[in-house]
Formats: C-alpha cells, sequence, structure tokens
C-alpha cells in the first residue's frame, strides 16, 4: 500500500486527455447526427418525423449504461471483429449525443415562428435554404444556452466508459483509489477535476440564457 | 363616522415618496372617482386602502379600524374590501363558479353546497349567468373582469375597490363593464375607483378626486370641479383626456 | 452472427426482481429527492443568506460532478461518519441527494413562474397564505413544472443503474450476475435494455394520464 502522490496525479491528468477525445468524438460524430434528427422531426414527411421520433424514444428510453453495454458486447456479435474499446465506448456516446442534441436543437427550429419558414419561402428560397440562411441561425440562438447545457451532462457522463474498461478519468481515479486505498482523497480529487471543468461551461451557459430572456 | 377615514398617508418605495399625505372620507354609499395622471399615485392609495402596501405615516381606518398590514385580523377586514384590478387576475386554473365560490367557502363564509346557488347569483348580477362552467381563457377581456367583479361580490363587500378595470379592455367591451358597475352603485355599494372614463365620473360618481404627485390636487363634485376646476394641473387634465 | 437468449428465460425471476429493486431505488430518490426540492426551493428564495449561499453551492457541486463519481464519494463517506450502510441503501441517498440538486431548481422556477398579481388576488379575498398556496400557487406551478420534472424523473429511472458500480442489487447488477453465470453478454444486456424501455415507457404513459387529468384548464399560447 502507498499513499496518493504526484505520479497518481499525473495520471489522473493524462488520463484526462481521453475524457476529451471521448468528448470530441461524441461531438464530431454525433452532431451531424443531431442535425439531421432535427431536421427529419422539423420535416413535412411524416415518415421521416416517425422514424426520428423512434430513434429517439429508443434511445433516451435505455440507461446510457445499457447502451454502452449495448455497443461493447453488440459490435463484435454484428460485426464478427472484436473492435477497440475507444469505438464502440465512441459509438455509444455518439448516438446518445445525437439524441439528446438533436432534441435541443429540435426545439430550437420548433422555436423559430412558422412564419419566418413562409416567409422565407415567398422569397423563392428552396426549403434547405430557408432553413440554412433564415430559421437555422435563429434556432441557433435560442438553441445555443441548452447545448452548452448539454456538454457538460456529456463530459460527466463520460465516467460511465469506465464501467466497459476505457481509461479515462473516473477510471483512472478508481485504479488510483485501488492502489492506495484513498477513495475518499482521490475520488474528491476527480470530483474536483470535473467540477473545474464543467463549472465555467454551466456559468456560460446561463449567461446564454440570460442574454437570451433579456433580448426577447 | 365614514366609512374610510385617510389621515394624512405617506407612502415611499425606497428614498421616492409616491403618496405626499393624503387625506380623504368616504361615507357609506358614495361613489368616489380618482382621476389623474399615470404616475400620480392612484394605485398606491388603493393598495395602501387594503393593506397590500405597508404605508409609512398617517393612518386609514376602515369602519373605525385601524389598518395595518400586519393587523391580526387582516383577513377578516379583506373579506369587506372587494378589489378589482385592471388585469382581472382570474385564476386560470379553477371554473368560474370555483373561481367565485372559493373564498366564500374557505373563509367559512358560506356552506358547499350552498356554494353553486351563490355563483349563479352573482353571476346574474353581472349578466353572465350561463358562463358558470366556463374557464377564464375562454372567455372576452369584459366577461373575465366581470367574473372578477362577480368573485368580490360573492365576498358581500362593505366596499370596492376598482383600479382602472376598463384600461385593458377592447373599447367596445368597456360598456358592458361600465354598466354593471352602474347597477352596483344604483343598489348603494360604496365604491372608490380609479378610472380615465370621464363620462362615468360625471355621471355616476357623488366625489370626484384629482390627484396630482402624490397628492390630492382637488376634490369636490364632479359636476362642480368639471365645469370649474380652479387649478391649471386639473384644467390640463380635463383637456388632455377630452 | 449468434444470437442465443435460450439460458436468460431462466432467471426471469431474478429479473423481475431485479425490476422492482430499480423501482424502489426510483420511487425512494425521486420522494426524498422531492422533499429537498421543496425545502430547498423554498429556502433559496427567503432563506437567510447563508442558507441560500449552501444551498447554491450544493445544487454546482451536484450538477458539475458525475453522478458515479458522486456515488462512490458517498459510498466511501458514509463509513467515515460511522454510517455502515449496505450498497442499495447507500445508492439510495447519493440517488436522492443528486436529484434532490435538480429538484430544487425545477421547483423554484415553477414557484418563480407564479405571478405577484395571482398571489394579491388570494389574498385581497381573505385567504390565508396556505389557502393562498394550496388552491391558487399549487396546481398552476405543478402545470408548469410537469415537463422538467417527469423528464427528470425518467432520467432519475435509468440513472439508479449506475448503482450496480457499487455492487447495489437492482436490474443492472442483476444483469451483470447473469451475464457472469451464462457468458451472453450481449444477449443479457439487450433484454435488460428491454425492460428499462418497458418502465420507460409505462411511466412515461402514466405521466400523460395524469397531465390529462390534472390539468385540464385551457392556456393562453
Ligand atoms: N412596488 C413599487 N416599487 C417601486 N415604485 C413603485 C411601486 N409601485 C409604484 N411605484 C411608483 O410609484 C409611483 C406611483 O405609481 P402608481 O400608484 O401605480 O401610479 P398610478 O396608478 O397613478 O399610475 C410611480 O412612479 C411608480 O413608478
Ligand atoms: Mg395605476
Amino acid at each position: 500500500m502507498r499513499t496518493f502522490n504526484e505520479a497518481d496525479l499525473i495520471s489522473l491528468f493524462s488520463a484526462l486527455r481521453w475524457t476529451v477525445v471521448l468528448v470530441a468524438l461524441a461531438l464530431a460524430c454525433g452532431g451531424p447526427l443531431a442535425l439531421l434528427l432535427a431536421l427529419m422531426r422539423s420535416s413535412r414527411l411524416a415518415p421521416l418525423r416517425w422514424l426520428a421520433a423512434g430513434v429517439l424514444q429508443l434511445v433516451q428510453g435505455v440507461p446510457l449504461l445499457g447502451l454502452l453495454m449495448f455497443f461493447y458486447f453488440g459490435m463484435p456479435v454484428f460485426l464478427g471483429i472484436e473492435v477497440p474499446s475507444l469505438v464502440a465506448v465512441g459509438v455509444a456516446f455518439t448516438a446518445y449525443t445525437a439524441v439528446f442534441l438533436g432534441e435541443i436543437w429540435r426545439g430550437g427550429i420548433e422555436a423559430v415562428k412558422q412564419t419566418q419558414w413562409e416567409a422565407a419561402a415567398c422569397l423563392g428560397l428552396t426549403r434547405w435554404q430557408q432553413f440554412r440562411y433564415v430559421v437555422g441561425p435563429q434556432a441557433f440562438r435560442m438553441a445555443l444556452p441548452p447545448t452548452v447545457g448539454f456538454l457538460v451532462q456529456l463530459i460527466k457522463n463520460t465516467s460511465l466508459a469506465s464501467v466497459v474498461g476505457f481509461v479515462e478519468l473516473a477510471r483512472a481515479g478508481q485504479m488510483a483509489s485501488a492502489a492506495t486505498f484513498q477513495p475518499l482523497l482521490v475520488y474528491s480529487v476527480v470530483a474536483a477535476i470535473y467540477f473545474t471543468l464543467c463549472l465555467p461551461l454551466t456559468v456560460w451557459s446561463r449567461k446564454l440564457e440570460a442574454r437570451l430572456n433579456g433580448a426577447r | 363616522m365614514a366609512l374610510v377615514e385617510i389621515r394624512d398617508v405617506h407612502k415611499s418605495f425606497g428614498d421616492v415618496e409616491v403618496l405626499k399625505g393624503i387625506t380623504l372620507d368616504v361615507e357609506k354609499g358614495d361613489i368616489v372617482t380618482i382621476i389623474g395622471r399615470s404616475g400620480s399615485g392612484k394605485s398606491t392609495l388603493l393598495r395602501c386602502i387594503n393593506a397590500l402596501e405597508t404605508i409609512n405615516g398617517g393612518e386609514i381606518r376602515i369602519e373605525g379600524e385601524r389598518i395595518a398590514a400586519d393587523m391580526p385580523n387582516l383577513r377578516q377586514l379583506r373579506q369587506r374590501v372587494g378589489i378589482v384590478f385592471q388585469a382581472f387576475n382570474l385564476f386560470p386554473h379553477l371554473t368560474v363558479e370555483r373561481n367565485i365560490t372559493l373564498a366564500p367557502v374557505l373563509t367559512g363564509k358560506i356552506a358547499k353546497d350552498k356554494a353553486r346557488d351563490l355563483a349563479r347569483d352573482v353571476l346574474a348580477r353581472v349578466g353572465l349567468a350561463e358562463k358558470i362552467d366556463a374557464w377564464p381563457e375562454q372567455l372576452s377581456g369584459g366577461q373575465q373582469q366581470r367574473v372578477a367583479i362577480a368573485r368580490c361580490l360573492a365576498m358581500s363587500p362593505h366596499l370596492m375597490l376598482f383600479d382602472e378595470v376598463t384600461s385593458a379592455l377592447d373599447p367596445e367591451l368597456v360598456g358592458e363593464v361600465l354598466k354593471v358597475m352602474e347597477d352596483m352603485a344604483r343598489q348603494g355599494m360604496t365604491m372608490i375607483l380609479v378610472t380615465h372614463e370621464m363620462g362615468f365620473a360625471r355621471t355616476v360618481a357623488t366625489k370626484l378626486v384629482f390627484m396630482h404627485q402624490g397628492r390630492v390636487w382637488e376634490q369636490g363634485k364632479p359636476a362642480e370641479l368639471f365645469a370649474d376646476p380652479r387649478t391649471p394641473e386639473l384644467r390640463n387634465f380635463i383637456s388632455s383626456v377630452k | 452472427m449468434t444470437l442465443n437468449f435460450s439460458q436468460l428465460w431462466r432467471y426471469d425471476d431474478l429479473l423481475l426482481h431485479g425490476a422492482l429493486l430499480t423501482l424502489l431505488l426510483t420511487v425512494i430518490a425521486a420522494v426524498a429527492g422531492t422533499l429537498i426540492g421543496v425545502c430547498g426551493a423554498v429556502l433559496v428564495r427567503g432563506g437567510p443568506r447563508p442558507v441560500r449561499w449552501a444551498i447554491r453551492g450544493y445544487i454546482e457541486v451536484i450538477r458539475n460532478t458525475p453522478a458515479l463519481i458522486q456515488l462512490f464519494i458517498i459510498f466511501f463517506v458514509l463509513p467515515s461518519l460511522g454510517l455502515r450502510l449496505p450498497p442499495f441503501e447507500a445508492a439510495a441517498v447519493a440517488l436522492s441527494i443528486y436529484f434532490g440538486a435538480y429538484a430544487i431548481e425545477i421547483i423554484r422556477a415553477g414557484l418563480d413562474a407564479i405571478p405577484r398579481a395571482q398571489l394579491e388576488a388570494g389574498e385581497c379575498l381573505g385567504l390565508t397564505r396556505w389557502q393562498v398556496f394550496r388552491h391558487i400557487v399549487f396546481l398552476p406551478a405543478l402545470r408548469t413544472i410537469y415537463p422538467s420534472f417527469t423528464s427528470q424523473f425518467v432520467l432519475l429511472l435509468l440513472g439508479t443503474s449506475l448503482a450496480s458500480q457499487v455492487s447495489a442489487e437492482e436490474l443492472f447488477h442483476t444483469g451483470g450476475f447473469i451475464d457472469s453465470r451464462t457468458f451472453r453478454s450481449f444477449e443479457v444486456y439487450a433484454v435488460v435494455c428491454a425492460i428499462y424501455f418497458a418502465l420507460v415507457m409505462a411511466f412515461k404513459l402514466v405521466f400523460a394520464g395524469l397531465q390529462r387529468l390534472m390539468f385540464r384548464w385551457p392556456v393562453r399560447r
């Protein structure tokens, strides 16, 4: 047995890299899918709306932990090959991000008045142009505060990747805790790191929200 | 003894003195109309009479009883004084009937099984008997305001306060509310009302009060004040609202 | 691709038991968390300054750290405070504290959204403060917070799966146990996910039904 020392701290911070990688991956892959889902849900074609709504109900209806297990154990079953845990975990967080962000962005799109679509249509814009130049920018403003809020959820929830053995911050904490038998100290440090990461984003999201409400 | 005695009442919000020594008597059966520019303190005075605001100086007595925001029987006092606001303030989650009967039942004024009769009764007085089961949101502004009046009437108040009750209404709906108030006046209800309806002030009121910069600038019989305003402020005001 | 669910059926009563424990955990945390939420919301709006700060601090800490880490900390803190709780109880405490922080924010927003004029209208009719709250504030406030409160509840239901990480017995933990017996990991977790999904859908239905029953009055759009 040994006490928690600088080396442990360094290993925590180097594991933090993987937390960041995971967040970046989830946003990079989940973001475009989220936009697709949001657009499908505001589509004029009913089957597209139903499909998007179904995906949403499904993914939001199971625990993130379950989603992780599903892809971690499922990808080898379906693909027939072992995949690195980063891939399995990345896919799970992509699905998670796509669905939650998609819902937030749909809210943003719906908050823009229907008359804006109509006004843009009257100018002869295509449906995509209506979104790209008229509705999208307004929706973006509305959806930005909750989007930043979701980023906080995402960062916190990457801690669940530890469950399938992916070494990010939370997992590194578990390992340090097991090595030092100082769980309280180690987990407090881990919590402090997450807190330092998340608090500024929370504050920023709140400021954006206040500004938006003030502007209305 | 006057029904309402207001003696040298002062009221400040922070450093700003909004009422600067108001003195006013309201006799039983009086219809007192308060007019004046926006910001002259009319609403504040009404709110002080009902102890929604705490006064900083002077005193207000209703039926001889000195009122204060911290008085022990404030609730009993409020049951005797009805107030109707510009914004109706009906309870959106209660039907018209429940809006009216909520307070009489909760304060033990009336038994639960008599409540619907009471609601029907006061609604008839404001001409809305058929709306007893409607939701507030389903009514027009004028109808909502009449329900708000009926809600007060159900408490059988000795005094009614009205704060610009027609100001939020579309012009074509003003008449129906004024008519209800005229009926109440005819039946002898003591009323203090703030209004911009000069016709009502001229014909129905027994007393006209012109407030200016937190003071009672002029008061007297409506006909006399309208015909012969003594101060330039009242003269300007009358000509500006015509 | 070979899927084999046949081995799992032997464990149906275990799964049912796990699902019931998950429900129990959810209800305990929801009730305790809502109590925290109500008290916290009232105090954060009108309590003495140090209390308000303490509550704000609590909310920020809980909302800006992972629930999993909170669970670990509480799991290891309680014994050092002389409280030796079994995993399930410790998880219930952690989840209550977690849900409470979100509940405070939601309930506070609901109370803030009640127009002052509604309170005054009630006061002017001679009602007591309690009567004003009970008959005038409560239902409209509940309606305002209903969507966010119920979706937070669903997140809590799903979040109870974290308790498996401190070996508290609930559905996800049961899944792990069956996995260790059958080695059909994918099938086990697929079934576990399906049960969570069924629970979530059931709650959503109940919430929608309650909403219809409780909030009948029309609102202006
Ligand atoms: N709650 C309050 N806090 C601060 N100032 C107030 C408040 N209520 C009213 N005032 C101020 O008191 C003055 C008189 O207001 P009010 O009685 O509403 O006037 P009126 O009804 O004659 O238009 C105004 O300048 C207003 O801004
Ligand atoms: Mg006013």
